[in-house]
Protein backbone atom coordinates (compact mmCIF):
# COMPACT_ATOMS: atom_id res chain seq x y z
CA UNK A 1 0.00 0.00 0.00
CA UNK A 2 2.55 2.35 1.19
CA UNK A 3 4.79 1.51 -2.00
CA UNK A 4 2.05 2.16 -4.33
CA UNK A 5 1.31 5.60 -2.73
CA UNK A 6 5.09 6.49 -3.17
CA UNK A 7 4.86 5.54 -6.98
CA UNK A 8 1.55 7.74 -7.60
CA UNK A 9 3.20 10.76 -5.76
CA UNK A 10 6.35 10.33 -8.13
CA UNK A 11 4.58 9.37 -11.47
CA UNK A 12 1.20 11.30 -10.98
CA UNK A 13 0.86 14.78 -10.65
CA UNK A 14 -1.28 16.69 -8.21
CA UNK A 15 -4.87 17.05 -8.80
CA UNK A 16 -4.47 20.45 -9.49
CA UNK A 17 -2.07 20.39 -12.31
CA UNK A 18 -2.62 18.76 -15.84
CA UNK A 19 0.37 16.37 -16.11
CA UNK A 20 3.81 16.57 -14.54
CA UNK A 21 5.32 19.15 -17.41
CA UNK A 22 2.93 21.67 -16.13
CA UNK A 23 3.32 20.29 -12.45
CA UNK A 24 7.27 21.00 -13.03
CA UNK A 25 6.68 24.30 -14.91
CA UNK A 26 4.98 25.78 -11.84
CA UNK A 27 7.12 24.74 -9.35
CA UNK A 28 10.07 26.11 -11.45
CA UNK A 29 8.28 29.48 -12.04
CA UNK A 30 7.41 29.63 -8.36
CA UNK A 31 10.82 28.90 -7.16
CA UNK A 32 12.29 31.87 -9.73
CA UNK A 33 10.09 34.14 -8.11
CA UNK A 34 11.28 33.49 -4.58
CA UNK A 35 14.70 34.14 -6.15
CA UNK A 36 13.95 37.53 -7.37
CA UNK A 37 12.49 38.35 -4.12
CA UNK A 38 16.13 37.30 -2.82
CA UNK A 39 17.91 39.70 -5.40
CA UNK A 40 16.17 42.49 -4.05
CA UNK A 41 16.92 41.53 -0.47
CA UNK A 42 20.44 41.14 -1.48
CA UNK A 43 19.96 44.33 -3.96
CA UNK A 44 19.35 47.04 -1.05
CA UNK A 45 22.90 45.79 0.24
CA UNK A 46 23.99 45.92 -3.21
CA UNK A 47 22.64 50.01 -3.55
CA UNK A 48 23.56 50.53 -0.25
CA UNK A 49 26.93 49.79 -0.88
CA UNK A 50 27.45 51.35 -4.24
CA UNK A 51 26.18 54.66 -2.64
CA UNK A 52 28.64 54.63 0.36
CA UNK A 53 31.42 53.60 -1.95
CA UNK A 54 30.10 56.74 -4.33
CA UNK A 55 30.54 58.52 -1.02
CA UNK A 56 33.53 57.44 0.22
CA UNK A 57 35.51 56.07 -2.11
CA UNK A 58 39.40 56.40 -0.87
CA UNK A 59 37.88 55.05 2.28
CA UNK A 60 36.14 51.88 0.49
CA UNK A 61 39.51 51.14 -1.78
CA UNK A 62 41.87 51.39 1.36
CA UNK A 63 39.51 48.56 2.85
CA UNK A 64 39.24 46.50 -0.08
CA UNK A 65 42.91 46.38 -0.20
CA UNK A 66 42.63 45.45 3.50
CA UNK A 67 40.70 42.10 2.52
CA UNK A 68 42.44 39.12 1.54
CA UNK A 69 42.58 38.64 -2.12
CA UNK A 70 43.37 35.38 -2.51
CA UNK A 71 41.26 34.27 0.29
CA UNK A 72 38.21 35.98 -1.43
CA UNK A 73 39.53 34.66 -5.30
CA UNK A 74 39.82 30.75 -3.61
CA UNK A 75 36.69 31.01 -2.21
CA UNK A 76 35.04 32.32 -5.36
CA UNK A 77 36.72 28.93 -7.56
CA UNK A 78 35.32 26.80 -4.65
CA UNK A 79 32.03 28.29 -5.16
CA UNK A 80 32.04 28.33 -9.20
CA UNK A 81 33.40 24.61 -8.93
CA UNK A 82 30.30 23.54 -6.23
CA UNK A 83 28.13 25.19 -9.01
CA UNK A 84 29.54 22.60 -11.90
CA UNK A 85 29.08 19.83 -8.99
CA UNK A 86 25.28 20.34 -8.76
CA UNK A 87 24.97 20.49 -11.97
CA UNK A 88 26.26 16.86 -12.84
CA UNK A 89 24.00 16.03 -9.75
CA UNK A 90 20.76 16.97 -11.15
CA UNK A 91 22.26 15.35 -14.46
CA UNK A 92 23.21 11.95 -13.13
CA UNK A 93 19.60 11.59 -11.60
CA UNK A 94 18.46 11.92 -14.81
CA UNK A 95 20.45 9.49 -16.01
CA UNK A 96 19.16 7.23 -13.13
CA UNK A 97 22.42 7.52 -11.63
CA UNK A 98 21.00 7.62 -8.05
CA UNK A 99 24.62 7.08 -6.14
CA UNK A 100 26.65 9.04 -8.47
CA UNK A 101 24.12 11.92 -7.49
CA UNK A 102 24.28 11.63 -3.84
CA UNK A 103 28.20 11.44 -3.79
CA UNK A 104 27.81 14.54 -6.26
CA UNK A 105 25.90 16.22 -4.10
CA UNK A 106 27.74 15.66 -1.26
CA UNK A 107 30.85 16.79 -2.89
CA UNK A 108 28.61 20.12 -3.70
CA UNK A 109 28.06 20.11 0.47
CA UNK A 110 31.71 19.75 0.91
CA UNK A 111 32.72 22.68 -0.92
CA UNK A 112 30.07 24.64 0.48
CA UNK A 113 32.14 23.66 3.97
CA UNK A 114 35.32 24.66 2.62
CA UNK A 115 33.99 28.39 1.56
CA UNK A 116 31.98 28.29 5.06
CA UNK A 117 35.45 27.58 6.67
CA UNK A 118 37.73 29.81 4.52
CA UNK A 119 35.65 32.68 5.24
CA UNK A 120 35.42 31.51 9.18
CA UNK A 121 39.26 31.93 9.03
CA UNK A 122 39.32 35.27 7.37
CA UNK A 123 36.25 36.83 9.89
CA UNK A 124 38.93 35.87 12.91
CA UNK A 125 41.52 37.80 11.38
CA UNK A 126 39.01 40.49 10.83
CA UNK A 127 38.12 40.26 14.45
CA UNK A 128 42.00 40.04 15.71
CA UNK A 129 42.98 43.23 13.96
CA UNK A 130 40.11 45.07 15.52
CA UNK A 131 38.13 45.87 11.98
CA UNK A 132 34.88 44.53 13.72
CA UNK A 133 32.40 47.69 14.01
CA UNK A 134 31.94 48.67 17.08
CA UNK A 135 32.97 49.80 19.93
CA UNK A 136 36.44 47.62 19.52
CA UNK A 137 36.59 48.46 15.91
CA UNK A 138 40.29 50.36 15.74
CA UNK A 139 42.08 51.94 12.51
CA UNK A 140 45.28 54.11 11.51
CA UNK A 141 44.37 55.09 8.53
CA UNK A 142 42.83 58.56 7.33
CA UNK A 143 39.48 57.61 7.32
CA UNK A 144 38.26 55.68 10.33
CA UNK A 145 34.89 56.46 10.31
CA UNK A 146 34.19 55.53 6.00
CA UNK A 147 36.07 52.34 6.43
CA UNK A 148 34.22 50.71 9.41
CA UNK A 149 31.13 51.53 7.33
CA UNK A 150 32.87 49.63 4.90
CA UNK A 151 33.47 46.82 7.22
CA UNK A 152 29.98 47.07 8.30
CA UNK A 153 28.89 46.56 4.27
CA UNK A 154 31.48 44.10 4.27
CA UNK A 155 29.99 42.11 7.23
CA UNK A 156 26.62 42.37 6.65
CA UNK A 157 27.18 41.61 2.71
CA UNK A 158 29.16 38.89 3.63
CA UNK A 159 27.20 37.58 6.75
CA UNK A 160 23.63 37.39 4.91
CA UNK A 161 25.71 35.06 1.95
CA UNK A 162 27.10 33.08 4.67
CA UNK A 163 23.59 32.26 6.27
CA UNK A 164 22.30 31.80 2.88
CA UNK A 165 24.92 29.04 2.23
CA UNK A 166 24.49 27.28 5.94
CA UNK A 167 20.60 27.32 4.45
CA UNK A 168 22.15 25.63 1.34
CA UNK A 169 24.39 23.33 3.37
CA UNK A 170 21.21 21.97 5.49
CA UNK A 171 19.12 21.60 1.96
CA UNK A 172 21.82 19.54 0.67
CA UNK A 173 21.99 16.97 3.25
CA UNK A 174 18.15 16.65 3.73
CA UNK A 175 18.12 15.89 -0.62
CA UNK A 176 20.98 13.20 0.19
CA UNK A 177 18.93 11.48 2.45
CA UNK A 178 15.92 11.71 0.17
CA UNK A 179 18.02 10.58 -2.46
CA UNK A 180 19.47 7.38 -0.66
CA UNK A 181 15.70 6.67 0.52
CA UNK A 182 14.79 6.64 -3.55
CA UNK A 183 12.12 9.55 -3.20
CA UNK A 184 13.54 10.65 -6.53
CA UNK A 185 13.43 9.35 -10.02
CA UNK A 186 14.55 10.72 -13.52
CA UNK A 187 11.10 11.87 -14.26
CA UNK A 188 10.00 13.23 -10.97
CA UNK A 189 12.95 15.31 -8.79
CA UNK A 190 11.48 18.97 -8.39
CA UNK A 191 12.95 19.68 -4.51
CA UNK A 192 16.56 18.57 -6.09
CA UNK A 193 15.82 21.09 -9.10
CA UNK A 194 15.06 23.44 -6.57
CA UNK A 195 18.08 23.08 -4.41
CA UNK A 196 20.11 23.34 -7.48
CA UNK A 197 18.53 27.15 -8.66
CA UNK A 198 18.59 28.01 -4.74
CA UNK A 199 22.58 27.16 -4.64
CA UNK A 200 23.20 28.69 -8.49
CA UNK A 201 21.65 31.70 -7.29
CA UNK A 202 23.53 31.96 -3.87
CA UNK A 203 26.77 31.34 -6.21
CA UNK A 204 25.49 34.23 -8.49
CA UNK A 205 25.62 36.84 -5.40
CA UNK A 206 28.93 35.86 -4.89
CA UNK A 207 30.13 36.47 -7.80
CA UNK A 208 28.80 40.10 -7.54
CA UNK A 209 30.39 40.49 -3.68
CA UNK A 210 34.07 39.53 -4.78
CA UNK A 211 34.73 42.47 -7.36
CA UNK A 212 33.10 44.38 -5.16
CA UNK A 213 34.66 44.12 -2.22
CA UNK A 214 37.95 42.45 -3.08
CA UNK A 215 38.65 43.93 -6.28
CA UNK A 216 37.80 47.27 -6.28
CA UNK A 217 40.87 48.94 -4.17
CA UNK A 218 43.52 48.25 -7.31
CA UNK A 219 45.32 49.73 -8.99
CA UNK A 220 46.44 52.14 -5.77
CA UNK B 1 13.80 21.05 -17.04
CA UNK B 2 13.82 19.65 -20.63
CA UNK B 3 12.88 15.63 -21.16
CA UNK B 4 16.50 15.14 -22.41
CA UNK B 5 19.32 16.28 -20.18
CA UNK B 6 21.52 18.29 -21.48
CA UNK B 7 24.85 16.73 -22.20
CA UNK B 8 27.68 17.10 -19.26
CA UNK B 9 30.51 18.76 -21.21
CA UNK B 10 28.78 22.28 -21.84
CA UNK B 11 28.73 22.02 -17.89
CA UNK B 12 32.83 21.39 -17.59
CA UNK B 13 32.94 24.08 -20.50
CA UNK B 14 31.32 26.74 -18.46
CA UNK B 15 32.68 26.14 -15.30
CA UNK B 16 36.20 26.36 -17.12
CA UNK B 17 34.64 29.86 -18.87
CA UNK B 18 34.05 31.09 -15.01
CA UNK B 19 36.83 30.04 -13.88
CA UNK B 20 38.86 31.66 -16.68
CA UNK B 21 36.36 35.08 -16.17
CA UNK B 22 37.59 34.83 -12.04
CA UNK B 23 41.64 34.77 -13.46
CA UNK B 24 41.21 37.73 -16.26
CA UNK B 25 38.86 39.90 -13.04
CA UNK B 26 41.33 39.40 -11.07
CA UNK B 27 44.05 40.05 -13.17
CA UNK B 28 42.45 43.41 -14.85
CA UNK B 29 41.90 44.65 -11.42
CA UNK B 30 45.69 45.36 -11.43
CA UNK B 31 45.69 47.26 -14.08
CA UNK B 32 45.36 51.03 -14.41
CA UNK B 33 42.48 51.19 -16.36
CA UNK B 34 41.32 54.68 -15.08
CA UNK B 35 37.71 55.20 -14.83
CA UNK B 36 37.09 51.91 -16.48
CA UNK B 37 38.46 49.11 -13.73
CA UNK B 38 34.92 49.11 -11.92
CA UNK B 39 33.15 48.85 -14.77
CA UNK B 40 35.11 46.36 -16.61
CA UNK B 41 34.77 44.15 -13.22
CA UNK B 42 31.01 44.80 -12.72
CA UNK B 43 31.00 43.70 -16.50
CA UNK B 44 33.14 40.47 -16.13
CA UNK B 45 30.57 39.51 -12.99
CA UNK B 46 27.66 40.13 -14.99
CA UNK B 47 29.08 37.62 -17.64
CA UNK B 48 29.57 35.37 -14.84
CA UNK B 49 26.34 35.39 -13.42
CA UNK B 50 24.89 34.43 -17.07
CA UNK B 51 26.66 31.81 -17.67
CA UNK B 52 25.42 30.08 -14.67
CA UNK B 53 21.73 31.46 -15.18
CA UNK B 54 21.62 30.10 -18.20
CA UNK B 55 23.43 27.23 -18.68
CA UNK B 56 23.59 26.02 -14.48
CA UNK B 57 20.40 27.01 -13.69
CA UNK B 58 18.94 25.83 -17.16
CA UNK B 59 17.44 29.66 -18.31
CA UNK B 60 18.44 28.98 -21.81
CA UNK B 61 15.64 26.24 -21.86
CA UNK B 62 13.25 27.53 -19.44
CA UNK B 63 9.62 28.79 -20.63
CA UNK B 64 9.24 32.44 -21.68
CA UNK B 65 6.95 32.80 -18.34
CA UNK B 66 9.33 32.10 -16.20
CA UNK B 67 12.26 33.46 -18.10
CA UNK B 68 9.80 37.23 -17.54
CA UNK B 69 9.86 36.43 -13.92
CA UNK B 70 13.98 36.55 -14.12
CA UNK B 71 13.61 39.33 -16.52
CA UNK B 72 11.00 41.14 -14.48
CA UNK B 73 13.62 40.84 -10.68
CA UNK B 74 16.43 42.69 -13.10
CA UNK B 75 13.82 45.59 -14.08
CA UNK B 76 12.88 45.85 -9.99
CA UNK B 77 16.41 45.87 -9.18
CA UNK B 78 17.04 48.47 -12.16
CA UNK B 79 14.41 50.33 -10.48
CA UNK B 80 15.87 50.50 -7.06
CA UNK B 81 19.06 51.62 -8.32
CA UNK B 82 18.28 53.90 -11.11
CA UNK B 83 15.67 56.28 -8.69
CA UNK B 84 18.80 56.02 -6.02
CA UNK B 85 21.65 57.11 -8.05
CA UNK B 86 19.03 59.73 -10.05
CA UNK B 87 18.30 61.26 -6.30
CA UNK B 88 21.82 61.40 -5.80
CA UNK B 89 23.47 62.59 -9.28
CA UNK B 90 21.31 65.73 -8.92
CA UNK B 91 21.29 66.67 -5.69
CA UNK B 92 24.64 67.24 -5.21
CA UNK B 93 24.65 65.18 -2.23
CA UNK B 94 27.54 63.53 -4.27
CA UNK B 95 30.42 66.15 -3.48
Amino acid sequence: MEHVELASRTTAPHHQFDDLLQQRRAYEMGMWIFLVTELLLFGGLFLGYAVYRNLHTAAFQAGSRELNLLAGAINTAVLLVSSLTMALALHALQLARRRAAARLLALTALLGALFLAIKAWEYTSHVLHHKFPGALFQSSGPHPGPLELFYSFYFAMTGLHAAHMLVGLVVCAIMIGLLRRGRFTPESHAPLEMTGLYWHFVDIVWIFLFPLLYLMGYPQ
Amino acid sequence: MTARPPAPRIYYLVCGALLALLLLTVAVSFIDLGAFNVPLALAIAVAKALLVALFFMHLRDAVPLTRLVAVAGLAWLLVLFLLTFGDYATRGWMQ
